[in-house]
């Protein structure tokens, strides 16, 4: 399943563009099918700045522990209370049943919005992992 | 499953024993502890009949599942036998009666023991030292990891790289990041095995060591694994020898031939002494020329006046109190002395053939992402199975418990996917081989994966919800 309206990398993550060059990321359904049962997502620090291709957060699922990267450069201004432990909506299930809404993992004030052009569209990104 | 705790069952005034009246006098000396601190009224112990204490802890017992009761085909845990002769061993009264603190002069027969198994250790693997200090396998690593740092600081070198082979297991990464090296993974080859372009491109004047295990984590021999040794040397590294697969070398091939600088071993693995909740592992390092006189004391050596400790001129110190599980040692020392070297190259060459075996029943309903003979273990893909029914490595786990057996490794090494990894070891035999690819084949066969996720049904508990224990873990009773 890919949505049609996201932009991808192809370490599988996506970026969806809201308003006021804000980036909203996560990972996509290829993605989390291959990690398994998400159970815990760690080190990810709103305020942070980040450039692409650094390190933005480690998924732990109950196979295996794995690095997500940032799909852009940009400020961390948000993450998804799904995915913060402790918090009352804490559900990272969500990144696993909708990756592409719901379980959205942060958003970055983007610093080079230019970046997004980089980005693989949905008939690029099916390619990538029909290859796979 | 009758899942009530000891502390459950406790029924006030219900007495296993009558102790009699205590006739000492309390103390008339107020007590030593401050006040405040002592305890105002009994501790809540559980008050239970001597019978009903035995049938919990026997019930418990019998919801067990271990070597002792079925198949266990953990890969990379070499789950042996543990013959019971290394029990009465470690159990002699002039081992167990013996203070850690004795005079050495007094406890020449305990020396003896530890010095032997050093040498033989050495002899299997082709190291000119070995510590018995260490308390596990990762610990032997990390033990290496701080050898090998203190030989390169005094030679004034900074390394601080590790490789380690995207094949390896977890705990080489995390005792070198432990240790203060940063870890570069090293991408394997297609088939496999080390990629000898990726390793050296690499290396280079800040690499301070390839942690290696072979056969690899994937049952394969490194076959090119002098040119590997020496490649690394050429740029100043050493190669370290994760001995978690040893089982398939004794007597058959050494580290230290190949090229190796320093190795662990696992007695608990290897030289079946029990693990997994049954015992205390041990993890022997061994060394070769310079990065002897860095292991850390005390070693055992014999002198004129019989065995004595002794610490080697630049050692990193202590890593263990006393002398490591010294009753591991003792079982350990005799499975070596049971089997002698001809029982120990059978051993190996038992633990390769089970495996192929397997291997060559299993390998047409699953998939062999790596073909070719393997050593003492392979590893299956269940990919086509998911693709195809549904049906994961999880779900195969599961059924086999369903079955009686216990689970291969699942998803592990991380090269593979869907990875079912298996050990049968040389101590199963062909009945009980056959036994177990029947389950498995069984279970490929199955049309969907609606009745594996049920599995298992009969056994104490039922199929658990690892997702939600991980997610929102209850600590607590």
């Amino acid at each position: 399943m890919i949505d049609p309206q996201l932009k991808y990398t192809p370490e599988h993550e996506w970026v969806r563009l809201l308003e006021g060059g804000v980036a909203e990321v996560g990972i996509t359904d290829f993605a989390q099918e291959q990690l398994g049962e998400i159970v815990f997502v760690d080190q990810l620090e709103e305020g942070k700045e980040v450039k692409k291709g650094d390190f933005l957060c480690t998924l732990e699922s109950i196979k295996t522990v794995s690095d997500m990267y940032a799909p852009v450069s940009g400020r961390i201004i948000a993450i998804n209370p799904a995915v913060c432990d402790g918090d009352p909506q804490f559900a990272p299930e969500l990144i696993n049943k909708a990756p592409y809404t719901e379980g959205w993992i942060a958003r970055l004030v983007m610093s080079e919005p230019s970046q997004v052009d980089d980005l693989l569209d949905d008939s690029a990104y099916q390619k990538l992992i029909e290859a796979e | 499953m009758d899942a009530q705790t000891i502390f459950e069952k406790s029924q006030p005034g219900r007495l296993g024993v009558m102790p009699p009246l205590s006739d000492v006098p309390l103390p008339s000396q107020p007590p030593m502890w401050p006040s405040g601190m002592g305890r105002q009224e009994a501790p809540p112990l559980p008050e239970l009949s001597e019978l009903d204490v035995l049938r919990h802890f026997v019930g418990l017992s019998q919801k067990n599942y271990s070597v002792d009761t079925q198949f266990y085909p953990l890969g990379s845990c070499t789950m042996k036998y543990n013959p019971r002769l290394n029990e009465r061993m470690a159990a002699l009264p002039g081992f167990t009666q013996l203070h850690p603190l004795s005079d050495p002069q007094q406890a020449q027969g305990a020396l003896e023991l530890m010095y032997s198994l050093q040498e033989a250790l050495g002899e299997i693997t082709g190291m000119e030292a070995v510590t018995l200090q260490p308390a596990a396998g990762a610990h032997g690593e990390l033990t290496a990891l701080m050898v090998m740092a203190a030989y390169f600081r005094s030679r004034g070198e900074e390394r601080h790289l590790v490789l380690v082979p995207d094949s390896s297991h977890g705990t080489n990464p995390a005792s070198a990041a432990l240790a203060g090296f940063q870890v570069v993974t090293l991408p394997s080859a297609a088939n496999g095995l080390v990629d000898m372009l990726a390793l050296e491109s690499h290396l280079g004047p800040q690499v301070a060591c390839l942690m290696l295990t072979n056969p690899s984590t994937l049952g394969h021999f490194e076959t090119q694994i002098e040119e590997i040794c020496e490649l690394c040397h050429r740029h100043g590294a050493l190669v370290y020898y994760d001995g978690a697969n040893m089982n398939a070398l004794l007597g058959l091939a050494r580290p230290g031939d190949m090229g190796f600088d320093m190795v662990h071993l696992n007695l608990h693995k290897t030289f079946s002494t029990p693990h997994g909740g049954g015992g205390p592992g041990s993890g022997p390092v061994g060394a070769r020329g310079p990065l002897v006189d860095f292991l850390p004391g005390p070693l055992v050596a014999k002198g004129e006046r019989g065995y004595h400790f002794m610490t080697p001129s630049q050692s990193i110190g202590r890593v263990r109190t006393f002398w490591g599980n010294f009753g591991v040692l003792v079982k350990a020392w005799a499975y070596i002395r049971h089997l002698g070297a001809p029982g120990l190259k059978a051993a190996s060459l038992h633990a390769i053939l089970a495996a192929n075996y397997l291997q060559e029943l299993l390998k047409e309903a699953y998939d062999l992402p790596y073909p070719g003979r393997c050593m003492h273990e392979f590893v299956l893909s269940a990919h086509n199975l998911k693709a195809e029914k549904g049906i994961k490595a999880l779900d195969v786990a599961k059924g086999l418990l369903e079955r009686g057996f216990h689970a291969p490794t699942v998803y592990f090494p991380l090269i593979v996917e869907e990875a079912l990894m298996i050990e049968p070891t040389e101590t199963e035999d062909v009945e009980t081989l056959e036994a177990f690819a029947q389950a498995m084949l069984e279970i490929a066969r199955q049309e969907t994966a609606e009745d594996l996720h049920q599995a298992p049904r009969h056994l104490p508990v039922s199929r658990l919800d690892e997702a939600l224990a991980a997610r929102r873990p209850v600590l607590k009773m």
